[in-house]
């Protein structure tokens, strides 16, 4: 209904748009910076356009822009957003408010916390439909119900009746975009739709909303980091960096022919040459049948785990989440204490529980977390957070121990002038390269990597697997990197543990892990992981079909 | 469906229950400890050793501790709470009336202060930072911080002395009408209310706003509701939980707190019971007002628990 007031092609016209924000740095003078530098941008009915970019190139403020809409203290202070032939941002509130949830509905990252979870689905669903009075509750209900049937979710009729708690992360994304297309917009935004979710989840909302787009029409600016997944539903991509327009164009010619040196590290961000290591004769690390349960020993989420890692050598755990991936890492590092079976370290079996291990244990084994922000004392200098670990390891003090901290930042490529710094000066990459030399502090034979690069931009991401592989050649350590991400695990990997439901179903060197014939959860994982070519999803998601119809 | 609903709910009542009984053990304890027992309190300082022990013979008083303790609670669970020493009159009797003109009091504060409190909590957050938000905070704090004998004498002072709207003394007695009642404890009503109005509010504002930063409040916005539909709709319903707890706190207060402005308004309530009964060291009273203090302190945390627990759809409606 909205769409046919105007009559043009172009939808959305969004010219040299400027977005600021006021920040409060402590100490210092609030200033105001720029978000966004001038960005054009045009959308025609019922087209898809990829807006990709790492964190901070500003692509959701842009995206939210077209609702006129700033998070936190974003402020919209230069340009024109022209969405069916006005521009909204001279429509004052009650102008915003007609519009949003109407011509323009945004799909959210986090459909798990976008949702309100005191409100059953279906009210969620139409109640934007309901407050513009575009469709009486009959009329919006049984289109929702036809929308949750195309989205293919179970028991569509029913589905709604439910709280979001009750539904699983990709059904509720699904839903999302259900209750984004059930008012009839002319533009949807989806912000980043799959990327809080699994893989073999991914694909199944990535094809969901690939076919709602097509069969409704509707247009969309698709926003995500991730370039094979734009690829497959965009028909125009746009990449931003630092809020400013890096290439724009067809998304054949951005994936193929890309023409700014930026897109083609977008582009070849995953292939790191990584030579397999043969396996050496004695592991030094040996998990023995672990079987380990939370809630007293109700829920087992590791059955008869045996895995071994060698030195030097890097072996990737993976799985969807709840796999029991991280699970693993505790039991090895004693902080859940196995129910059955034993770890084995250097020949001799460790004490099943933290507590009861020496520190010369506790030494050889150190661990890296996938979010460096909180791994570390906010409060304390980098120099403080490096050199902790060789006093207490070494009694290392004053010059010996600085001097030490300093090679270690030479190491992680990051310069002398970082150890006088706080975590909260550092960027992303930076604090988490800090966490990697605090591990690499104590000298240990094996760190446990618990999705150390899955917060990372891919570029940032990158960067930090080149320097894990370089720092195991210099120091010979050993990793256990864990991880859903099947492009890091082809880069780094040894040898691969494939995890489903607490056990191993796959195991061995990396070549022989990757190498057909699959076993049927391998082969899902495996076919699920984006790839960066045009079409991969239809002959993904066709390969599915004929495998579930028992070909 | 609901049967972790069902066991979180149990589980909270026997908790209470349990509860109640520690603190009548203490209650108990703790007048047992006081210097002289009512035996001497009864006599005075001149009492023969014979008399004395003639008298605790009488009482009961020579039994163990524990036995009279279980004598006490089992009048008690009867709804015998015994015989006041200094007027000899038959303590629930007494209490009957006053605990009902205390109820009747807070009742009526509670049904101003409540709605009141909670809309200008969400005003508050609707205009945040604003100098709306500004001048609620303000004057609601300012009310909190005069202590409530100032708020009733300048009550006094101004409605009832200077213009004479109202009765400076709200005594009530048996026969007044209803709405004799209600006229009577406006002015005491009105000074509770001030004193639990801040705190409810200041608590409903926090609430939500801890829940304005939610994605779901985001995604409201996005559907186009206004500032206040997005307030009341989408952000109170997940910050019931903290505002229930804070509510029944202050009406706990209501019932148990009121001492001091029973007292100034010549109120005759419980806690005006009470401070006469401290006064004559009367200790079986005591005991009684103390222990129902307790009980209504208990069961109305126990409906907040409750209240919470059914505002929480995950416990509502599990997996």
């Amino acid at each position: 209904m909205a769409g046919t007031k105007a009559n043009s092609g172009k939808l959305l016209d969004i010219r040299n748009l400027r977005i600021e924000a006021t920040v409060y740095p402590p100490g210092e003078a609030p200033r105001t910076i720029t978000l966004v530098h001038d960005v054009s941008l045009t959308l025609e009915k019922g087209k898809v356009l990829g807006l990709i970019g790492e964190s901070g190139a500003g692509k959701s403020t842009i995206g939210l822009s077209s609702m006129g809409y700033g998070r936190g203290g974003v402020r919209i202070t230069g340009g024109e957003v022209i969405l069916n032939g006005r521009d909204i941002l001279k429509g004052g509130k009650e102008g915003l408010r007609r519009l949003r949830g109407r011509e323009v509905c945004y799909v959210a990252q986090s459909a798990a916390a976008a949702f309100n979870p005191a409100h059953r689905l279906m009210d969620q669903v139409v109640e934007a439909s309901l407050l513009h009075g575009t469709a009486t509750r009959a009329e919006a209900e049984k289109r929702a119900i036809a929308l949750f049937k195309k989205l293919s979710l179970p028991n569509p009729e029913t589905i709604g009746q439910r709280f979001p708690h009750q539904v699983s992360g990709g059904q509720l994304q699904r839903v999302m975009t259900a209750m984004a297309l059930c008012s009839e917009p002319d533009l949807i935004v989806f912000d980043e739709p799959t990327t809080a979710l699994d893989v073999t989840t991914q694909i199944d909302v990535l094809s969901a909303i690939k076919d709602a787009i097509r069969d409704t029409h509707v247009a969309a600016l698709y926003i995500t980091h991730d370039l094979a997944v734009v690829a497959q539903v965009s028909d125009e991509i746009m990449v931003l960096r630092h809020g400013r327009l890096v290439e724009w164009g067809g998304t054949r010619q951005i994936i193929k022919e890309p023409r700014q040196e930026y897109t083609s590290a977008l582009v070849s961000v995953h292939e790191i040459d990584h030579q397999e290591q043969q396996p050496g004769t004695a592991p030094m690390l040996s998990v023995k049948n672990v079987t380990a349960a939370y809630g007293g020993g109700h829920i087992k989420v590791l059955k008869n785990v045996s895995v071994d890692i060698f030195p030097g050598q890097t072996l990737a755990v993976v799985g969807e989440s709840g796999s029991g991936k991280s699970t693993l890492a505790r039991a090895i590092t004693g902080l859940l204490p196995p129910e059955q079976g034993s770890v084995v370290f250097d020949g001799r079996t460790l004490a099943n529980r933290l507590a009861d291990r020496p520190k010369e244990d506790l030494r050889q084994l150190q661990m890296i977390y996938q979010m460096a922000d909180v791994a570390m004392n906010p409060r304390q200098t980098v120099g403080t957070i490096i050199g902790r670990p060789l006093e207490f390891y070494f009694g290392m003090k004053g010059r010996e121990r600085d001097k030490r901290v300093a090679e270690l930042l030479d190491e992680i490529e990051m310069g002398k002038g970082f150890i006088d710094r706080y975590p909260a000066e550092l960027s992303g990459g930076q604090k988490q390269r800090v966490c990697i030399a605090r591990s690499l502090a104590a000298k240990p034979k094996l760190i446990i990597c618990d999705e150390v690069t899955s917060a990372l931009d891919p570029l940032v991401a990158h960067g930090i697997l080149k320097l894990l592989l370089n720092l195991q050649q210099i120091e010979k350590v050993a990793y256990l990197f864990i991880t859903h991400d099947l492009a890091t695990v082809k880069s780094i990997a040894d040898s691969i543990a494939v995890m489903y439901r607490g056990e191993v179903v796959r195991y061995g060197a990396k070549s022989k892990v990757l190498t057909p014939p699959f076993d049927a959860y391998t082969d899902l994982l495996l076919s699920s992981v984006p790839e960066m070519e045009i079409g991969w999803l239809e002959k993904a998601i066709k390969g599915r079909r004929m495998e579930s119809a028992g070909n | 469906m609901s049967s972790p609903v069902v066991k979180l709910v149990a589980q909270r009542i026997a908790l209470g229950v349990l509860l109640l009984l520690a603190v009548s053990v203490l209650i108990f304890a703790g007048t047992q400890i006081l210097p002289g027992d009512v035996a001497q309190a009864i006599l005075g300082q001149s009492a023969t050793q014979e008399s004395l022990a003639n008298l605790r013979e009488q009482l009961g008083l020579n039994q163990p501790a524990y036995i009279r303790y279980f004598h006490w609670l089992g009048g008690v669970l009867t709804g015998d709470l015994g015989t006041a020493m200094s007027s000899g009159q038959d303590i629930a009797t007494s209490i009957k009336e006053r605990l009902w003109n205390t109820l009747f009091l807070a009742f009526w504060a509670a049904i101003v202060a409540i709605p009141l409190a909670i809309t200008l909590g969400l005003i508050a957050v609707r205009y945040r930072n604003g100098w709306v938000d500004k001048l609620i905070s303000g004057v609601a704090l300012a009310s909190t911080s005069f202590p409530e004998f100032f708020i009733g004498y300048l009550l006094v002072f101004y409605f009832a002395v200077q213009h004479q709207w109202f009765p400076a003394i709200s005594t009530v007695y048996e026969g007044m009408s209803f709405g004799e009642r209600l006229q009577a404890i406006v002015l005491p009503a009105a000074a509770l209310t001030l004193v639990v109005l801040a705190h409810m509010m200041r608590m409903t504002r926090a609430a939500i706003l801890n829940v304005m930063q939610s994605a779901y409040v985001e995604t409201a916005e996005l559907k186009g509701l206004s500032a206040f539909a997005v307030i009341r709709k989408h952000a109170f319903p997940n910050a019931i939980a903290p505002i229930i707890n804070v509510v029944m706190l202050n009406l706990a207060y209501l019932v148990v707190g009121v001492v001091v402005v029973e007292v100034i308004f010549v109120y005759p309530g419980m806690g005006q019971y009470l401070v006469d009964h401290v006064t004559k060291r009367d200790v079986p009273v005591v005991q009684a007002v103390g222990l129902i203090f307790a009980a209504v302190y208990i069961s109305l945390n126990i409906i907040a628990d409750i209240a919470a627990i059914v505002a929480n759809p995950r416990l509502r409606h599990p997996k």
